[in-house]
């Protein structure tokens, strides 16, 4: 059953360049990508035309899968590369796991493999699982995620009333920090997350001292406020390509588990553990919120700002707070998503549209409601699949919060006063 | 000394070129829609695509004639236009901005997905739909052109002068507009709507009409783009080009009939600029390869574009030729 689950796979054949790299290299130019299409049940996928562009989406070349389904395409020089499979050439039946294209890099003289994953359906050919408890238990797990990195945002809208569209680019800084601290320094993944954690605070905080109090203070306006969280969403997130690269990473760690069965679903002691994680930090944000001298302080602010200064609370302070707060949760938030996706520049910014639709489900600057609509929006998304492929299911996401919206704008824990 | 004039010649055509309209043409919607009446549109770029798209799919792939696409990609607009300011424009400001971010990326997302093949041909794209367009231009299309110094194919001539007949058009159509009633009243909607309600004004009707005009004109951009560029793929209508078309309009001065056509120049000839600069430097050694390689200098421009934003809107939220008691924008 285990094996059952997922039998994709793309072999890659870097090791056929190993054989003759003294050519290659006296050369000076013979950079190739190269890979193969099969999956278990299809066998060898042949005449598949493969499409290499530059991340600026020049075409370099293509080439045709051969009989044993593999592809080789000749570069320019070393750098960066796109390989696409074009989406409808697949055989029936078989489809990408996740997309249909790669970037990889390539240095001088070397063949490099390319993955591109492809599932051919047989995971729901036999075994014990069925596949909406396994779509509900994932989508739980995906929820409390977006539920994390969500809260921060919720309770820096309710405390500032700023919409942080640069929130999602917290998601990432927390999963590149604890990928470079766990690949690049050889640190375990609980450290590097609890660094990254730490990190995600600092930043929090410096946006808070940095950009955001200056701003309020030269009384700048909500909707300059708006665009400006963009323009440093823009700046960051390029700024996170630049330095980090187009490619995706797994952590060093915890790679390549297999699934454990359940009874009516399976999933990775990683899947399990990070759902585990996320559930007790939630807890404790909740325990914290309720009981705390500094939680009751947010939720004074948040519920009314005047009042709550008038009241002696120092406004300042619960802010900074809450953007550490935030800025952690979002950063292992980050981590978690890095773990069981990969870690991509723009893993944040996608993540963004989603927390926004949970927070705007819950009712935008309620702590709670960001809790349970991104858990919704979660399980919302991955069932979706039910029903639509699911290279759409973020737009199924998308068109709820579209939804939401229309139907009951205030979201499920919201108050009406605070949609104008 | 030749590569800078070099890299100013291919800055400078870029400053006048297509990509220049397809910016001018989204900021003047943004104009309409954010600077006079105060919505915050964020997915403008949907709208460029559903106009790229609009041409693309009707002449490509239903075989219409070009002009029936014209029309099919500006009702698209409409349609998009009236689905999204239908739930949120009751709401406050930021609600709108969420939803049309959305819809953008939604829309993106779907165009490029593998169900939507047959209509969108995917993350290939559509080409071939232009050659309707560039063969009513009055000169020879296959020849090149030698202009202010640079050098243009007859095709790219003909698209680029059309584009700037659209843009003095739509300047001239704003510039009517702000000085009617209709001006006035959305330009006081963005000041104070309970003040405009109480004066027996539907603002909401006033808002839905500023968000369809930019939203058109969004979509005329899109197809000045798509037919300049003679194909349309789904990732050329990336989010970030909506911060673009807002960074040209606040750089250029919002809530002025020409500040978002000068910004838009200005802007595409700073990227361009920047990025012929940068890879001539990275080219001959100035910046070592390490530092910043050649494949990075794709991104260095919305890193500037972003910072320049921030910039602007903190010292100098005016722009150019801006009022800066007319941009002090806040939602309500």
């Amino acid at each position: 059953m285990i094996a059952l689950r997922l039998l994709l796979v793309a072999l890659f054949t870097a090791g056929l360049a190993a054989l003759s790299p003294g050519v290659a290299s006296a050369e000076g130019g013979a950079e190739q990508v190269s890979g193969t299409l099969r999956t278990s049940l299809s066998g060898p996928i042949e005449g598949v035309e493969v499409v290499v562009t530059t991340p600026d989406g020049d075409e370099v070349g293509t080439a045709e899968t051969d009989e044993n389904g593999r592809f080789v395409v000749d570069l320019p020089g070393p750098g960066e590369y796109t390989v696409t499979v074009p989406e409808d050439s697949l055989p029936e039946g078989v489809e990408f796991n996740s997309g249909n294209s790669r970037t990889v890099t390539v240095d001088p003289g070397r063949n490099q493999g390319v993955i591109i994953g492809l599932d051919d359906g047989s995971r729901n050919a036999g075994g014990g699982t069925i596949r909406w408890v396994e779509l509900l238990v994932s989508g739980l797990r995906f929820g409390l995620l977006i539920a994390m990195a969500a809260i921060g945002l919720s309770l820096i809208f309710g405390t500032t009333g700023l919409v942080n569209f640069a929130h999602g680019e917290l998601v990432t800084i927390g999963a590149i920090v604890a990928w470079f601290i766990n690949v690049g320094g050889g640190v375990p993944l609980i450290a590097a997350a609890l660094l990254a954690m730490l990190v995600g605070a600092g930043i929090g905080a410096l946006n808070e001292v940095g950009l955001w109090r200056p701003l309020r203070g030269r009384g700048t306006g909500l909707v300059a406020a708006l665009v400006i969280s963009i323009a440093l969403s823009l700046l960051l997130r390029y700024l996170y390509q630049v330095v980090y690269g187009g490619r995706s990473n797994a952590y060093a760690d915890y790679r390549g588990q297999r699934t454990v069965d359940y009874g009516a679903f399976s999933m990775t002691n990683k899947d399990l553990t990070s759902m585990v994680v996320a559930l007790v930090v939630l807890v404790l944000v909740a325990v914290m919120l309720q009981r705390t001298t500094i939680g009751k302080a947010m939720r004074a602010v948040s519920d009314n700002r005047d009042l709550a200064a008038s009241s002696g609370i120092d406004v300042n302070r619960v802010i900074l707070v809450v953007w550490m707060v935030g800025g952690a949760l979002a950063a292992l938030g980050g981590v978690l998503l890095g773990l069981s996706d990969e870690v991509q520049w723009d893993m944040g910014f996608r993540l963004l549209l989603l927390m926004f639709a949970g927070v705007t489900l819950g009712g935008l600057g309620t702590a709670y409601g960001a809790l349970v609509g991104s858990i919704v929006v979660g399980v919302f998304v991955q069932m979706s699949t039910l029903v639509i492929p699911n290279d759409m299911k973020y737009v199924g996401g998308l068109l709820l919060l579209i939804v939401i919206l229309i139907v009951r704008p205030q979201g499920i824990l919201g108050s009406r006063a605070r949609i104008g | 000394m030749a590569e800078l004039l070099d890299a100013l010649a291919v800055a400078l055509k870029a400053g006048i070129g297509f990509q220049a309209v397809f910016f001018a043409l989204l900021a003047i919607g943004l104009n309409i829609q954010f600077a006079y009446t105060g919505l915050l549109n964020f997915g403008q770029i949907a709208f460029a695509m559903l106009g790229g798209y609009g041409i693309a799919i009707s002449v490509a792939q239903w075989g219409l004639p070009f002009w029936v696409g014209v029309l099919i990609g500006i009702a698209a607009a409409v349609l998009l236009a009236l689905l999204l300011g239908i739930p949120t424009l009751r709401l406050r400001a930021d609600y709108l901005a969420i939803a049309t971010i959305a819809a953008a990326e939604g829309l993106r997302l779907t165009f490029r997905s593998v169900s939507a093949t047959p209509i969108t041909a995917g993350t290939r794209g559509l080409s071939g739909f232009s050659d309707p367009f560039v063969a009513l231009a009055p000169w020879d299309t296959a020849r090149r052109y030698s202009l202010l110094g640079t050098r243009w194919s007859g095709a790219d001539l003909w698209v680029t002068l059309v584009g700037w007949i659209l843009v003095a058009l739509a300047c001239l159509l704003v510039w009517l507009l702000v000085r009617s009633p209709w001006g006035r009243v959305v330009k006081s909607i963005r000041e104070d709507e309970d003040a405009v309600r109480a004066l027996g004004k539907n603002v909401y009707v006033y808002k839905m009409q500023a968000l369809v005009l930019g939203g058109v004109l969004g979509a005329l951009g899109g197809m000045v783009y798509a037919v300049g560029t003679a194909s349309a793929t789904p990732d050329q209508y990336q989010n970030a080009n909506t911060f673009l078309a807002y960074a040209a309009l606040i750089l250029g001065g919002a809530a002025r009939v020409l500040g978002p056509v000068i910004g838009a120049m200005l802007l595409y000839f700073i990227i361009q600029f920047a990025d012929t600069g940068l890879r001539t430097l990275i080219g001959n050694g100035v910046i070592p390869e390490d530092l910043l390689s050649a494949t990075d200098v794709a991104q260095i421009r919305f890193m500037i574009i972003g910072l320049g934003l921030i910039l602007l809107l903190i010292f100098r939220p005016q722009g150019i030729f801006g009022d800066r008691r007319e941009v002090m924008l806040d939602a309500r």
